[in-house]
């Protein structure tokens, strides 16, 4: 009774008001997404396109800007120290994440196993890494690999009979430690994504297998990897994503000579020398914009190469 | 019995590998405690000292006289629990819109926020910080934070959740009961969607806590300094005292390790649902 009230009064307020319940959905529609895309208007999209414009421009930050067409980007592309920062960046990027993705897989399957126990220790203790910031993963870091002959790395490397290396200034000394900080802080995190990927498959593919007489060796290459193909790329797109944007862990592990020494100069830490070191906002653009290119390049090949990875291991599963 | 035995048996190398990993990610965390309660001195004694110190406050003063810590503490939490809050409205909001509402270029507003995810970070950094800059933002807590408000994902959470776990017959019914969009979104929508609302949140505390390059590029005044730029700084001196700077990051580091331990299921678990929807 109380409910019928209530509807002829809402209906009755309904024919009063001017909006109908359609056109007030509508405005609510895009009244409540306004707050995005206003802030994206801002922030987001008017630098992106303020970036691409600099690119073609000389400026300081002061004054009139001056149109000088391609020739930031050529200023870039021969400067040497450029193209050793790409270099460095794929490199530090290579060592740091590839090998990621094999640890990874291989811990996601061990904590995947049901006859282990104390996995939510291991979990919690092998994500822990990745809570930590770049920043105090850096600094940590850079005192256990601390140029100084007594550097506790050197004394780890000493016990396999390895002389001391000078981490911090040498090109391999540099990006070895750097690589291992990146793989150190993330491995925990691709293993989570992993081990949720492993708790996706059925389990009885596997109990078919193993009836079909198939190994556990076989069983992972043929059912576990086809599987978690989609994490893999996944996992594989954020890493080149990620790797190429590489910057406080060079930055911070290297301190005050961060920006005066090449052998752990990232893209990143370039385009930023650049414009808030030497002040030339153009050219720092125009490198923007190029790692912008590599960036979508590198994450497209390698999305690609790992599909199609997948892709060949499922068609032999099958024809197995 | 003889099965177990040999189940047992065949997982010991599993153990090892597990155990070693482990280890290997908590080593760095007690390897800090240790030099954090050490003298600088103790860096260099062979074999390595491995045990702790008593150090603990003398090293924490140094850190202290060097660094606005305490301060920078304090930046650090409000920067990170507004944007934290001031995400969660925005996204929430728009993700009630793209879930329950019908609208003419629905779909092509929602592909234009995916598209948002694609651009790095980077491209548009010397024109957001020449923005703050015009805006008199630099060294202010609103200048390192404007930036983190974008977040696409959190959009793309919340549509997911809300469309999932809010149901459409609630909607009508508080509708005939003249309950308005925006009564609806505060009293039906966002107490069913506290779940989502800490994996979210979880994700975007992490994020403003541990990034590094924006609030380097924008915070240049020490009293400004949040805890990740301050740490940075004190690793720019010529000479380091290492023990000094390992106790700044240890106590930097401590509450969030506190954090994740209380809370670790929806730390974890926010990476799933973060990457996998």
């Amino acid at each position: 009774m109380e409910s019928v009230q209530k509807r002829q009064h809402a209906s009755k307020a309904a024919a009063k008001t001017p909006l109908s319940e359609k056109k007030k959905d509508m405005l609510s529609g895009y009244l409540y997404m306004a707050p995005f895309f206003i802030i994206f208007a801002i922030i987001g999209l008017y630098p992106a396109v303020f970036s691409i414009i600099l690119a073609f421009q000389k400026w300081t930050g002061l004054g009139a800007m001056e149109f000088v067409g391609f020739s930031n980007f050529v200023v870039v592309l021969q400067d040497p120290l450029f193209w050793k920062s790409l270099y460095n960046t794929v490199i530090i990027g290579l060592m740091g994440t590839a090998p990621q993705l094999v640890v990874g897989i291989i811990l996601a399957y061990f904590l995947n196993m049901a006859v282990i126990r104390f996995t939510n220790f291991f979990r919690v203790t092998i994500f822990m890494p990745y809570i930590t910031s770049m920043v105090a993963v850096a600094l940590v870091f850079g005192v256990f690999f601390s140029s100084s002959e007594t550097a506790l790395a050197n004394y780890v490397i000493g016990l396999f009979g390895v002389d001391p290396v000078s981490w911090k200034t040498s090109e391999w000394g540099a990006k070895i430690a750097i690589s291992l900080m990146v793989f150190w802080r993330w491995v925990g995190y691709n293993t989570i994504i992993y081990l949720a990927g492993l708790q996706s498959i059925p389990k009885d593919l596997y109990e078919a297998a193993t009836i079909d007489g198939a190994g556990k060796v076989q069983q992972f290459l043929h059912i576990t990897i086809p599987l978690l193909k989609p994490f893999i790329v996944l996992t594989v797109f954020m890493s080149t994503v990620g790797a190429l944007q590489l910057f406080a862990e060079p930055a911070v592990f290297l301190g005050s000579s961060a920006f005066n020494r090449d052998e752990a100069m990232t893209v990143v830490m370039y385009l930023y020398r650049d414009a808030f070191n030497l002040g030339s906002f153009g050219t720092a653009s125009a490198t923007a914009v190029l790692l912008l290119i590599i960036i979508v390049a590198a994450a497209a090949i390698n999305t690609w190469l790992t599909s199609g990875f997948g892709r060949k291991q499922k068609r032999r599963a099958f024809t197995k | 019995m003889n099965n177990m035995k040999r189940a047992a048996k065949g997982t010991l190398p599993v153990y090892i590998a597990l155990g070693f990993a482990s280890l290997v990610s908590i080593f760095p965390f007690y390897w800090m405690f240790v030099m954090a309660t050490q003298p600088s001195a103790a860096y260099n004694s062979i074999p390595p000292t491995l045990l702790p110190g008593d150090q603990l406050v003398e090293n924490f003063m140094k850190v202290l006289d060097t660094i606005p810590f305490f301060q920078a503490m304090w930046n650090t939490i409000v920067l990170c629990s507004t944007v934290t809050l001031a995400v969660l409205f925005i996204s929430s909001l728009a993700g009630f819109a793209f879930a329950k509402f019908q609208f003419p270029g629905k779909n092509f507003f929602f592909i234009l926020i995916l598209l948002t995810m694609v651009i790095p970070p980077q491209l548009g950094l010397i024109p957001q910080f020449y923005l703050v800059s015009q805006l008199g933002w630099l060294d202010t807590l609103l200048g390192a934070g404007v930036l983190f408000l974008l977040n696409p994902l959190g959009i793309f959470l919340m549509r997911q959740y809300i469309s999932e776990s809010v149901p459409d017959e609630l909607m009508e019914a508080a509708k005939l009961d003249g309950c308005s969009n925006f009564r609806i979104y505060r009293s039906i929508v966002l107490p069913i969607i506290k779940p989502a609302f800490a994996t979210l949140g979880i994700i975007v505390f992490t994020l403003v806590w541990g990034e590094f390059l924006w609030q380097f590029t924008v915070l240049r005044d020490p009293a400004s300094y949040t805890l990740q730029v301050a740490l940075a700084s004190l690793n720019n001196a010529f000479r380091v005292d290492f023990g000094m700077l390992l106790s700044g990051v240890f106590w930097a580091t401590v509450p969030l390790i506190l954090i994740f331990l209380i809370f670790n299921k929806w730390f974890i678990s926010s990476i799933t649902e973060g990457s996998i929807k």
